[in-house]
């Protein structure tokens, strides 16, 4: 462990490198300062419930823009996150005294429209939070891992593999609007009230959610940023470029590959959990195909390699949304076609790549101006 | 004893009492019943640059396939210090020190050349270990020793996509040099090269060989007579000729139908 200090260091490797402290910061200025200053409690609210998806689209800049893995069914791992959490707050929400109407009080209400008579024995241990809260990340992620193993070690990749999920998106869908006694079916799970004895439905409930979430979505982009720095994320990259290089190089390719759908994963599943909790319900049209190429969509926009542009790709997406659909709601599904189409076409790295090119220099020279003798040498500011 | 003296084509001598480093014997492999490996046998000592040549379409790319486990073998065996190698998967082949080079220069073009060099280093190959992987002062230094062996010293920040294609050969030999492997197999290593490069490359070549095996498939004839110990002829996916190079040069069936043109 003998740290040679007469050596140059060859290549350093921060954490984050200034200008990316600097975008970290923006984002962190405009989540917790700029938006809850400007908006109402409603439009913040609705931000909240986007950033929500944006969990999604990081999950998407690791499995898709480094890993090179195109899921088209994060909506699964969304969906469970979400129903996960729905599930605890609905058996919250049915307690016999709020259920004595029913002829079975004690039971979630669409059960009881579905003369079902007993809490299904999956449902029951979502009346513990901690458990609640661990399921979060460990059914989805589970599940990843059982279709990563399965699709990786069989070397089912690219579009077979994107295929596959989006087929998984849709039987998921299925199966939740088929099994309305145990799922609520295609109203999804509705009316949820209270996390452990406080009300969520209130507009101080919903602000602090909404902080709790920007937090959460800090911590998974810091967390992205850490498997971005290390070896494993430039074995992403090299994956992306050669497979086969990296195969015979001494690595299990389908192990790394599952690592990367796995952490996509979990990040998607988080955000379902909030999304739950912010928005009050949650129900089958976030589980299946289209809303999971929604967000690829806003991975692209942002830019599929960047972290941050991820959350602005999401933001931007769904404030367009927000604002055409409500103008013009039969027009708004082929403007969203046309921004992905021209995104691709003339913006394949995204706004991210729009920042990079045209912006950053300018600021960096701004900064470089700023101090003259900056302490840290980036290799790239020697030229 | 001195093995590497042997040639391994002596009639008569038991190939499993001498310590070879490879010992391929009947390897076969069928792709919907074309043969394109057919009953191949050859053996490669410690320490030997061993060359196969053989018009295109012999079954020369295949072959190393089939060591390294990229093709799964329709029948025979490949033991690799004693080690059956066709049963296990690429990445254990490549653990227990076979190493490959592709045909194309087969690097990271997105990284630079420092981190196309790390990711051959032989530590953190789990994805725990790559997620906790150190870059300490030995991975540093070993890189800078292997970047200087293969003349890319002045270029380790530099995105590998920036290289030349004889500078992208070298970067790929360098990242199985870092995996340290007894057995080198490359493809075409001076393929596409200019003059100056392909000495160069001659001049590594004879440099890196010390404790261990090389495999090359060449076109080259030149380059061929510079660095073989001796040359395995394929045709049709047979072992038409085997021996030095002086030998193979003059044996008829070669010139017929490979050298001949």
């Amino acid at each position: 462990m003998i740290r040679s200090t007469s050596k140059p260091v060859v290549n350093d490797n921060p954490f984050m490198k200034p200008m990316e402290w600097v975008s970290l910061a923006l984002l962190v200025a405009v989540i917790f300062v700029l938006l809850p200053m400007l908006l109402d409690a409603f439009r913040l609210n609705l931000v909240g419930k986007y950033l929500t998806y944006s969990f999604v689209a990081l999950g998407l800049v690791i499995c898709w823009g480094f890993g090179g893995i195109l899921s088209l069914g994060q909506g699964v791992f969304f969906g469970l996150g979400g129903y996960l959490m729905a599930m605890y707050l609905k058996l919250e929400a049915s307690s016999v005294e709020n259920t004595k109407i029913q002829s079975t009080p004690g039971i979630p209400d669409f059960m009881d429209w579905n003369q079902i008579t007993e809490l299904p024995w999956f449902w029951k241990p979502f009346q513990s939070l901690p458990f609640t809260l661990i399921a979060v990340i460990v059914v989805p992620a589970f599940f990843a891992f059982v279709i990563g193993t399965a699709m990786f070690r069989r070397r089912v990749g690219g579009t077979y593999f994107a295929i596959i999920t989006q087929a998984i998106a849709a039987i998921l869908t299925i199966l939740i609007v088929g099994q309305q006694g145990y799922t609520g079916g295609i109203n999804g799970i509705t009316d949820l009230r209270t996390l452990n004895g406080w009300d969520i439905r209130t507009d101080s409930a919903h602000a602090i959610l909404y902080f709790v979430n920007g937090a959460l979505l800090v911590g998974c982009i810091l967390f992205a940023q850490a498997v971005k720095k290390s070896k494993l994320g430039r074995i992403l990259l090299a994956m992306r470029d050669k497979e086969d290089r990296v195969r015979f190089s001494g690595y299990q390719v389908a192990s790394f590959k599952t690592f990367a759908f796995c952490l996509a994963a979990v990040f998607a599943a988080i955000g379902g959990a909030m999304f739950t909790l912010q928005v009050g319900f949650m129900s089958p049209s976030f589980v299946g195909i289209v809303p999971s190429i929604e967000m690829v969509i806003y991975a692209a926009v942002g830019g599929r390699l960047s972290l941050f542009g991820a959350v602005w790709g999401t933001l931007l997406v769904n404030w367009a949304k927000t604002t055409f659909s409500e103008s013009f709601p039969e027009l708004w599904l082929f403007g969203l076609g046309a921004l992905f189409i021209a995104v691709v076409l003339a913006f394949p790295n995204g706004l991210a790549g729009i920042y990079r090119t045209y912006v950053e220099p300018r600021l960096t020279r701004r900064v470089k101006a700023l101090e003259p003798a900056p302490a840290v040498a980036l290799p790239h500011a020697a030229e | 004893m001195n093995a590497a003296l042997l040639p391994s084509h002596i009639i008569g001598a038991d190939p499993a009492e001498k310590s070879f480093l490879l010992a391929v014997e009947a390897l076969t492999v069928s792709f919907d019943g074309f043969k394109a490996v057919n009953d191949v046998s050859f053996y490669v000592d410690p320490n030997e640059i061993r060359v196969i040549i053989g018009p295109n379409g012999a079954g020369k790319t295949t072959v190393l396939d089939l060591i390294c486990g990229r093709t799964k073998a329709s029948a025979g065996s490949i033991k690799y210090k004693g080690q059956e190698l066709t049963k296990l998967s690429e990445s254990a082949i490549v653990q227990a020190g076979v190493g490959r080079k592709f045909q194309t220069p087969s690097i990271y073009d997105d990284l630079t050349v420092f981190e196309n060099l790390e990711i051959s280093f032989p530590r953190g190959r789990s994805v725990f270990g790559a997620l906790t992987f150190k870059r300490d002062a030995e991975v540093r230094d070993r890189i800078e020793e292997v970047a200087s062996m293969i003349f890319l010293k002045d270029q380790l920040l530099e995105r590998a996509e920036f290289l030349s294609h004889g500078q992208k050969q070298w970067l790929e030999i360098g990242m199985l040099l870092i995996q340290d492997p007894e057995l080198l197999m490359l493809d075409e290593p001076v393929a596409g090269m200019s003059v100056g490069e392909r000495i160069k490359t001659a001049e590594l070549l004879n440099q890196i060989i010390k404790g261990r095996s090389v495999l090359v498939i060449e076109h080259d004839m030149k380059f061929v007579e510079d660095i073989a110990h001796r040359v395995t002829v394929l045709h049709q996916g047979k072992v038409l000729s085997e021996g030095s190079m002086e030998r193979v040069k003059n044996d008829p069936k070669v010139i017929e139908v490979y050298l001949g043109h």
